[in-house]
């Protein structure tokens, strides 16, 4: 098996809870894959266990041919890792923090100080090189933290959530490097919430809740295997009552949140007709998307 | 991030790039070395020199010495205790808890292994600058000049080494800094008081030296006193044996 990361029937549990519930995956070379979850599925734990931070309760998990936890130490030497949480050394500079992160690595400064000025351009911080960490944006932290992950030119990068808590320009920047780096032929294993951002970057993805991997495939197959192509979303006084008496009975699926009314549905005519007839409603009709599989695999429950 | 506990005792396995962590710890000190030196110093020099001119000047020789040397010995071992008490204790958790460094250098290739190693090396080599800083002071008033003083380098680092492992264990159980007062008012004060910086530990009830003599403090100031005084210590191995063993239990 020629697959970077292999992870079969991967278990967990925290206490007398079992967070990670029997997963398996294969990551081929030259991919963008996807973990896509609400908060709690359990994307970071299964990070986590593939960089051997933390000991599986079952299952095996094979990195870069070698077998985690056990070499996991060996295995990372040829791994980048872009952590949820920023961990900038902020007692550095931003060149002091690829230099020193490099020698953890075993890299020669030399050989990193070589490296700096193009890690920091593919950042976009070529100005920042004697900057200190506290001086840098939220995007700017961010960025820098993918530059360290690139430090020791790995073959594969895990990326937790590297757009959370970022404004659109700085996501777009992130979303640009990182097709960058799938055309450099690099591997990448991302979480992430957003939608948008899987459908943009992924090859393909799984889509996890609550320890379990409810659907895999690609943005596309899932969008075709999982959901009715078209969706009608009716908002505004008297949408709730519509749906009832005529969004129910003219579409496959009808869902309500709060004073949204959404119809799932393969020939969206009908419905609409209706609607236009009556004039007295907001409505939207639009292509089913990544979110609506999401959502419906996942329910509409909030997850804190 | 806490320091996990491991299930079972296994033996560290540790990678020769531990050296790099250490090596980090060393970079940041050298852009506040001035300070930190500084700092270092001032707290056990003000004690050895007031509590040495002062007190000394009220009192005949202790064992055969000039109280001021007597204590300066003394101090030696207890800066060198603090020192590196204070770097495994305060300075390692903030690394830990408070900056993610350690949460860092473990997704690069090195385990929590390598990291308490080198912080442990690290406390110690900070904890030789600092009994060193004493030992230029005790050199600079001609409190001793024997060649045998520099043997308290090694020993320094020895000692440092152990106080510095006890004080990541310590490290591994507290929940937050404020944990760490019962550390130093229930395990370092009544060792500075019990173990012979101030006054010979002879001077105890025996019941209290028998404490004394269990503690390694008690050990390192076996070994730095006598080559201040110009002579070889009695027992140099099995004072030294103590000490490691301490470390040991500790890492
Ligand atoms: N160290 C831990 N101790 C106890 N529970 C944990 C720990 N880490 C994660 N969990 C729990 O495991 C579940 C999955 O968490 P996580 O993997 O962080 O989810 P995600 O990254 O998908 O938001 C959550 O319910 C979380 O509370
Ligand atoms: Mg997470």
């Amino acid at each position: 098996m020629n697959a970077l990361l292999d992870i079969r029937d991967l278990r967990k549990s925290y206490g007398s809870t079992e967070v990670i519930r029997g997963i398996s995956l294969a990551l081929a070379r030259g991919e963008c894959y996807g973990l896509l979850g609400p908060n709690g599925a359990g994307k970071t734990t299964t990070l986590r266990l593939c960089l051997g931070l933390t000991d599986p309760d079952g299952g095996t998990i094979t990195l870069a041919g070698l077998p985690v936890p056990r070499a996991a130490r060996e295995a990372r030497l040829r791994l980048g890792v872009v952590p949820q949480m920023d961990s900038l050394d902020p007692d550095f500079t931003v060149t002091e923090n690829l230099v020193v992160y490099g020698r953890y690595f075993g890299l020669a400064d030399r050989t990193v100080r070589a490296r700096v000025p193009e890690l920091l351009e593919f950042a976009g911080l070529g100005s920042k090189a004697q900057a200190p960490i506290q001086s840098l944006s939220g995007g700017m932290k961010r960025r820098l933290s993918l530059a360290r992950a690139l430090v020791n030119d790995p073959d594969i990068v895990f990326l937790d959530e590297p757009t959370t808590g970022l404004d659109p320009q700085a996501r777009h920047l992130i979303w640009e490097r990182l097709k960058q780096l799938l055309g450099q032929g690099k591997t990448l294993l991302l979480t992430t919430h957003f939608m948008d951002e899987a459908e943009r970057l992924c090859d393909r993805l799984s889509v996890m809740d609550a320890g379990r991997i409810v659907a895999s495939g690609s943005p596309r197959e899932l969008i075709d295997d999982h959901i009715e192509p078209e969706v009608v979303e009716v908002y505004g006084d008297g949408a709730a009552e519509w749906g009832e008496a005529v969004g129910r009975r003219l579409s496959e699926r009808c869902e309500r949140a709060g004073e949204t009314v959404f119809c799932y549905t393969r020939g969206a005519r009908p419905l609409m007709q209706d609607l236009e007839s009556r004039g007295d409603l907001k409505y939207l009709h639009r292509p089913a998307n990544l979110e609506d599989v999401f959502l419906k695999l996942t329910g509409r429950d909030l997850r804190d | 991030m806490r320091i996990p506990r491991r299930k079972d005792w296994r033996l560290p396995r540790v990678s020769i790039r531990f050296v790099h962590v250490w090596r980090r710890n060393f970079l940041v000190w050298r852009k506040l070395a001035f300070t930190s030196v500084l700092g270092n110093l001032a707290d056990p020099m003000m004690y050895m020199l007031g509590l040495g001119f002062g007190l000394g000047a009220l009192m005949p020789e202790v064992n055969g010495t000039r109280y001021i040397v007597f204590l300066a010995a003394g101090t030696v071992a207890y800066s060198t205790m603090n020192s590196a008490t204070f770097e495994a204790l305060y300075s390692a958790f903030s690394r830990m808890q408070i900056q993610k460094t350690w949460e860092a250098i473990m997704i690069a290739p090195l385990d929590l292994d390598d990291i308490v190693l080198a912080e442990a090396l690290w406390a110690a080599t900070k904890a030789t600058l600092s009994g060193c800083a004493i030992l230029v002071i005790i050199w600079v008033l001609g409190l001793s000049y024997s060649a045998l003083t520099l043997w308290i380098i090694p020993i320094a680092f020895l000692a440092g080494l152990t106080f510095a492992c006890l004080a990541l264990v310590m490290n591994a159980i507290s929940p937050s800094y404020d944990f760490f007062l019962y550390y130093f008012t229930l395990v370092m004060t009544p060792m500075t008081l019990l173990c012979g910086v101030f006054f010979p530990v002879e001077q105890l009830p025996a019941t209290l030296q028998a404490v004394s003599v269990a503690l390694p403090l008690y050990h390192a100031i076996a070994l730095v006193r006598p080559l201040v005084a110009g002579t070889i210590p009695g027992a140099p191995l099995l004072h030294a044996a103590v000490l490691i063993a301490y470390g040991v239990a500790g890492f």
